[in-house]
């Protein structure tokens, strides 16, 4: 069953296309991907699910409401939970104060709130960092308290984007489990951006690989990484894989 | 920290004391004149602090709902003779309802043309108040004889509607709601992704903020007995000075508005009076200057106020143990 159903979705800035009719289904329970080259769109499309660009024309529908012009604070309460690319932490809140923020989207309480928080803060291993300062975390931190800001809102969907951006090679496995654990422990659907390959690949169930805002590629990590448009639009329509000099 | 009904235990000793302070001093209406200005201070300060200081917009404007306010209590006495004292009632609402048209007008705007915003209200009513004079009396103000000869009622009214204040914004803090107005402080477009309705909860925030400062508005009718539209809508002595107490006492902290509060009235009165009567009377000229000088030191040397900045303050002056302070 599709939780997530994207139809003819364009977005035009003026003159630039930067979302071109992409058509996209996710289905409840999976990790789709999205993979694109840089300036290629998906941030955009992140935007423009969570309305926070107003759509140019296609729809968007989450578990059967139409969301495409719904203002970002009432998809978010429908149970679409998103990160950002750029991390927008709570700076002058603590830790566990910014996940509570998120926490009060289906708490009414404050001991409520800090019970959520508390068991999101131990998910995402920010338990030790729980009284600091969300402006004087580390890169890491900030990137994991993102994720946890957004667990706290129950969400049924969560846009990732970019979480594992920037992070050293022991973060970054840290990061993955975490990912792995949202959707084996909670049962969360995600979306996820990301560049660094070996992330992508090792997580998603399926692929969705846009350039200059289309659709080129769709599939199983395998089929996508050898599918010809793909390689096109990351490495150039000459480069032949038998001419790789390490072949 | 213990707590009993909502106030710690060292909040309850400072209530005591204010609540003797207007028989020292030998019981002079002089210096409980002072208490009530402070207390007048803190209230407005608390509201000011609500909005700017823990929702993040600043507002340059808070004379818009002090004068509602006290304009709420003057308006129905000078026109049917209906005693000012429904001002309490009805100075707070009507700060309420100013601040709910205001701010469909200025919450369209964000940082520097928000304050900009809130200031040009500010006197746009000024002056309107000023003009109208068929409603509002204009420049000649209403005046009104006040019940009370001795200061004290008013000292324990205003002393309680500041203690409802202080509690609310406590209150508050500790909620979903305070936890939504900081949220919308630190980044607007992060709390809409939370789920948070950021210009309804701004519009609530904007609601207490002016229900407080309306009803210091109607508290300063009732007491001085008169008002006037270059005082009540002041942009100097209302507005600035409101940010003023917020700054000096500490942005964004509980004690913060009640101490710059203090600290602010007390500065005024210092110089106002030329260092109580023993200084040249060119001394008193000086007071904006030095409340100008004040602003720069606090700026680069406190910027967290007196409050929120209590630390610092006293590892400056040589206290040794530094322990958390709430």
């Amino acid at each position: 069953m599709s939780i997530l159903k994207i139809d003819n979705l364009t977005k035009r800035f003026g003159g630039l296309t930067a979302v071109d009719h992409v058509s996209l289904e996710v289905n409840e329970g999976e990790i789709l991907g999205l993979i694109g080259p840089n300036g290629s769109g998906k941030t955009t499309i992140f935007n423009l699910i969570n309305s926070y660009y107003p759509v140019s024309s296609g729809t968007i529908t989450f578990n059967g409401h139409d969301i495409t012009h719904m203002p970002t604070n009432r998809i978010a309460k429908l149970g679409i939970g998103r990160t950002f690319q750029v991390v927008k932490p709570l700076k002058r809140l603590s830790v566990i104060e910014n996940i509570m923020v998120g926490a009060f989207a289906r708490e009414k309480t404050f001991s409520g709130a800090r019970k959520v928080a508390t068991e999101v803060l131990e998910f995402c291993h920010l338990d030790g960092v729980a009284k600091m300062k969300a402006g004087s975390l580390p890169i890491a931190g900030r990137k994991r308290l993102e994720i946890a800001k957004a667990l706290a809102t129950r969400p049924l969907l969560l846009l990732l984007d970019e979480t594992a951006a920037g992070l050293n090679p022991t973060e970054l496995v840290q990061a993955i489990s975490i990912i792995k654990n949202i959707r084996t422990e909670l049962g969360i659907t995600i979306v996820i951006v990301e560049h660094i390959m070996r992330v992508i690949m090792t997580i998603s169930d399926r692929i969705h690989a846009i350039a200059q805002g289309a659709t080129i590629a769709e599939g199983t990590p395998a089929e996508v990484s050898v599918d010809p448009a793909t390689i096109a639009a990351y490495l150039g329509s000459d480069f032949k894989a038998e001419n790789r000099p390490d072949a | 920290m213990k707590k009993y009904l909502l106030l710690e235990k060292r909040e309850w000793i400072i209530l005591g004391g204010a609540a003797l302070a207007p028989w020292i001093f030998g019981f002079s209406p002089y210096f409980q004149g002072l208490l009530i200005l402070v207390l007048m201070w803190v209230v407005l300060g608390n509201s000011w602090n609500l909005l700017a200081g823990y929702t993040g917009q600043v507002s340059f404007g808070h004379a818009a709902f002090f004068g509602i306010g006290a304009y709420a209590a003057a308006i129905p006495y000078h026109h049917f003779k209906i005693s000012p004292w429904w001002g309490l009632l009805t100075g707070g609402l009507a700060a309420v309802i100013l601040g709910y048209f205001l701010g469909k007008l200025v919450f369209r705007l964000r940082g520097p043309y928000f304050a900009l915003g809130t200031l040009a209200s500010g006197e746009i009513l000024r002056l309107l108040f000023g003009e109208e004079e068929w409603l509002t009396n204009g420049h000649n103000g209403i005046l009104y004889m006040t019940t009370f000869i001795s200061k004290i009622p008013y000292y324990y009214l205003i002393l309680f509607i500041a203690m409802g204040s202080l509690v609310a914004v406590k209150v508050i803090m500790k909620s979903k709601l305070g936890f939504y107005f900081l949220s919308i402080r630190e980044d607007q477009e992060a709390a809409e992704a939370l789920g948070i309705d950021t210009t309804k909860y701004k519009n609530i925030a904007l609601a207490i903020s002016s229900f407080f400062a309306g009803l210091a508005g109607a508290f300063y009718m009732i007491y001085m007995g008169f008002v006037d539209p270059e005082v009540v809508f002041a942009l100097h002595n209302i507005s600035i000075l409101t940010i003023l107490v917020g700054i000096i006492g500490g942005v964004g902290t509980i004690w913060g508005p009640a101490v710059g509060a203090l600290i602010m009235v007390f500065i005024q009165e210092l110089f106002r009076s030329s260092f109580f009567g023993v200084g040249p009377q060119w001394v008193s000229q000086l007071h904006s200057l030095v409340f100008g000088a004040l602003v720069v030191v606090m700026i680069l040397y406190l910027a967290g106020g007196v409050v929120g900045d209590w630390d610092i303050i006293r590892k400056k002056f040589g206290k040794k143990r530094v322990e958390g302070q709430g």
